[in-house]
């Protein structure tokens, strides 16, 4: 027999097992607070709404994270990549509530390269799971104050009008980023990616 | 270690839009995905082993006072990748319903009883052959409010990382010969019959417990296989 297992839906009773947040009786391994007292960059929020095909905010998701530190490193990097000297993990999970709000507190990743050696604009790659969803889908997180957007060749393939959709808007508060995340929408639906 | 994520192995995994599923009609993408080119941010991943689990997270009988009702089993088994080598130390997370077929979460009302003794999430991680082991209760099945008269034949959540952002998977495991199975929009959502065979864990005497407890065994196949294929 082979092939892989088949995705199912996380539904809608995750929490008490991967986000219980201090809510249920279980421990949590993951959070959404990645920032280790060591972590080099800017401390930034990035956080947003989730919403459905008819705008109702989806209470029952859940957003996970994976990203290099300040300094462009990942904490398991491919062969001949230089590892971080931090204690910054790079992954953080976090469920919706009641409002479909979640928030990630990190730092700022730097610049990785991309498969031909050029440089990525600074990116969070993100991973997303709701109740309705049989397959967990990929998208990406980028900064509205990052001039390489414009030469990131992932965003490059994006239909330059639904390339907003990835970029996170810098806040009038200090270091906050929002990002919201539409599974189904008209003009605004997120772009996901089939990699 | 040096591996490729083929596309192909894909074809297995439920349609977004699976109408039967209710769901899946107002969140699931209308928009066709993106093809990219994988790089560095998604050829890595967390990867989570020992340090993330605390002793005894892997026996959801013993967190508690007193022991859960139900049916004692020990669910074991191995990750591998889709060359069918062992994935070694990586997190397995589950949930499930007690026996009752009643999840603690506050939005599960459904008029069955809370066990006292029963949360219902543990974690473990695979040892270096990509062996991971769990003591539970089987879960009930539950009424839900898909159509009428819906039940979700009865099953354990999973949540996987495997080498890489890539590899993750969460899923379903059920129990052998569930009379649910041909009426659950979920489950029929892999369309391929293979591929749902996968997700249905077989009866295992020989390692069944006498007097204690039964055995059922899964094996979790993930995306990833060799760069280089593997000379004889
Ligand atoms: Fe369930």
């Amino acid at each position: 027999m082979s092939g892989i297992t088949p995705s199912q839906t996380v539904g809608p009773y995750f929490a008490y097992g991967l986000t219980p947040t201090k809510r249920y009786d279980w421990s949590d391994a993951f959070s959404n607070n990645l920032i280790t007292p060591d972590a080099v960059g800017e401390k930034i929020r990035v956080e947003g709404i989730v919403r459905d095909g008819d705008g109702a905010v989806i209470p029952d998701a859940m957003i996970e994270i994976w990203q290099a530190d300040g300094q462009g490193r990942y904490i398991t990097p491919v062969a001949g990549e230089a590892k971080p000297n931090t204690a910054f993990r790079g992954f953080g999970r976090c469920g919706t509530d009641q409002d479909g709000y979640y928030s990630f507190d990190t730092v700022k990743p730097g610049a990785v390269a991309g498969p031909d050696g050029k440089m990525q604009a600074p990116h969070i790659v993100v991973c997303y799971f709701s109740r309705g969803l049989l397959t967990h889908l990929f998208t990406r997180i980028y900064f509205s104050d990052e001039a390489s957007n414009a030469t990131d060749p992932t965003l490059a393939q994006v239909p330059e009008e639904r390339r907003f959709t990835l970029i996170a808007k810098k806040d009038n508060r200090p270091g906050v980023y929002t990002f919201n995340i539409r599974p189904q929408g008209d003009d605004d639906e997120t772009v996901f990616f089939d990699i | 270690m040096t591996l490729v994520y083929p596309k192909e192995s894909m074809i297995v995994h439920p349609a977004h839009l699976s109408p039967e599923y209710r769901s899946t009609v107002k969140r699931s993408p209308k928009k066709p995905l993106i093809i990219v080119k994988h790089t560095m941010s998604e050829l890595t991943g967390p990867v989570y082993g020992n340090e993330a689990v605390n002793a005894g997270d892997e026996d959801l009988t013993k967190q508690h006072k007193g022991e859960p009702i139900g049916e004692r089993i020990i669910v074991h088994g191995r990750v591998l990748d889709e060359d069918m080598r062992p994935v070694p130390n990586t997190l397995v997370e589950l949930w499930q319903a007690n026996a009752c077929g009643r999840y603690i979460h506050v939005v599960d009302q459904h008029p069955a009883p809370l066990d006292p003794n029963f949360t219902g999430a543990g974690r473990a991680t695979t040892d270096k052959d990509g062996y991971y082991r769990f003591v539970t209760i089987k879960p009930g099945a539950y009424p839900w409010g898909n159509h009428p008269n819906a039940w979700r034949p009865a099953h354990i959540h999973f949540s996987l990382f495997g080498h890489s952002f890539l590899s993750r998977l969460v899923t379903q495991m059920y129990f052998p010969g569930d009379p649910l199975f041909p009426y659950d929009p979920i489950f029929n959502a892999v369309k391929d019959a293979n591929a749902r065979a996968r997700m249905i864990c077989s009866f295992d005497l020989e390692h069944t417990i006498p007097d204690w407890a039964l055995c059922y065994k899964f094996d979790f196949v993930l995306r990833g296989r060799n760069a280089t294929p593997m000379e004889h």
